[in-house]
């Protein structure tokens, strides 16, 4: 049984994945865990998780094209030059 | 952001790697790749696994029991790092129980600093501070591994090296700062490891051509690996006292470093099989491997018997003691 370690650096920090480990059960999945991630004092909490459990989604498909709500789908370049501009010519009448 | 859809397109996962994109055990991987990710892989958990017979053999004979349990303690982080690098071969399709058997075989390989006989506690120095010096210079730019799994437990890894490394440089202090016979101890080792040191990053075979870097896999090449080895280490060897045994070895004006051409064909049978240590620590390895069956067996098997001895199900009784 494969099992996928996060480990918490200090306090306040998010979990990170740190490797994996086979272990038959939560147990020797623990004491493995303790000595791989933690022996030297250097994770104040890890999260043992069996990789089985694990639901993935990694496909994000994107079919609609919604750049408008995404900084990427403005390009206010042009336009704000075509308004400075604008604006000078005004002034200048 | 949309990802850029490398799946089954061999051209765009080498540009993405080449670009700096690293890839997970999940996505497609092209067969090359696969096949040289294991092999490169395998070898660096070889060599973990390898690298603490030479050790092993001064715990006993450790000069203080601060030394033993620093030794103890390397030789525990070793053996981790094997356990996490083979487990990151399992999940690129092969399972660990054959990495061993192609270790013991003689058919896969491992790193040539560790086919040479540990004569002194002054070889026991010069390997914990200069070759694992070596060794975190490739292990660091690993760091940056086109596959990500691996580059991850690298961070591990890393930091524990250096523990080893300030361990070693301890262990050489000591010793310079000695008795004479003490410092001659530390000079005639380092005259011993030096060869082996400077073929230890391999032929200066260009990044370019070197197949482990065009997958960025590794993300350096050889020569720049052990231009970086001498520029870090000579000066704090010089430093000592300590003489390094290359009349050519110089630092030269455009900054790059000269030496005597290292001698790869040792370097070639060394790895291949014919050091002079080779066959006895592989014997001894599958002598324990052999030995440790059962503890594989008895852990890794579906945990049936370990749950069922848990829940006080039909666990054999031990015989009891005959009294006389």
């Amino acid at each position: 049984m494969i099992w996928e370690i996060f480990r918490r650096d200090r306090k306040g920090q998010p979990f990170e994945h740190a490797g994996s480990l086979e272990a038959p059960d939560a147990d020797f999945a623990e004491a493995w865990a303790r000595e791989q991630y933690g022996r030297r004092g250097e994770s104040v909490a890890l999260w043992l998780v069996p990789r089985d459990t694990v639901h993935v989604v990694g496909d994000w498909a994107d079919e609609f094209d919604l750049k408008y709500r995404r900084v990427d789908g403005y390009s206010i370049k042009a336009r704000l030059k075509e308004a400075r501009e604008r604006h000078r010519l005004d002034g200048a009448a | 952001m949309a990802a850029i859809d490398i799946s089954h397109d061999e051209q765009a996962f080498l540009e993405y790697v080449q670009g700096g994109g690293q890839v997970e055990t999940t996505d497609w991987l092209p067969e090359d790749y696969r096949v040289k990710l294991v092999k490169f892989i395998e070898m660096h958990g070889n060599s973990e696994l390898m690298g603490v017979l030479p050790e092993r053999e001064w715990i006993l004979r450790a000069p203080t029991l601060q030394r033993k349990l620093a030794l103890t303690a390397k030789v525990q982080d070793e053996v981790g790092h094997a356990q996490l690098i083979y487990r990151v071969v399992e999940d690129l399709g092969k399972p660990r129980e054959r990495c061993l058997a192609d270790l013991v075989s003689g058919k896969a390989k491992f790193h040539n600093v560790f086919h040479y006989p540990t004569r002194t506690w002054g070889d026991v120095g010069v390997i914990a501070w200069l070759v694992d010096a070596a060794a975190i210079i490739s292990q660091k730019a690993l760091l940056k591994c086109s596959y990500a799994p691996y580059a991850r437990i690298m961070k591990k890894i890393c930091w524990e090296e250096s523990f080893h490394i300030l361990h070693g440089r301890d262990v050489i202090l000591a010793m310079v700062t000695g008795t004479p016979g003490q410092f001659e101890l530390v000079q005639e080792a380092l005259n011993r490891w030096w060869g082996p040191l400077m073929q230890f990053h391999g032929n200066p075979i260009a990044a370019e051509d070197d197949p482990m870097y065009l997958w960025r896999i590794k993300s350096q090449g050889n020569e720049e690996a052990r231009q970086q080895f001498l520029d870090g280490y000579v000066p704090q060897i010089l430093e000592l006292g300590l003489t390094v045994p290359d009349p050519k070895l110089r630092k030269r004006d455009d900054g790059v470093w000269g030496y005597t051409e290292p001698d790869w064909a040792e370097l070639k049978s060394v790895v291949t099989g014919h050091g002079p240590r080779t066959a006895e620590r592989l014997a001894l390895r599958a002598r324990f491997i052999a030995q440790e069956q059962w503890v594989r067996d008895a852990v890794l098997s579906d945990g049936r018997r370990l749950d069922g001895a848990r829940q006080g199900a039909e666990v054999p009784a031990l015989p009891a003691p005959e009294r006389g």
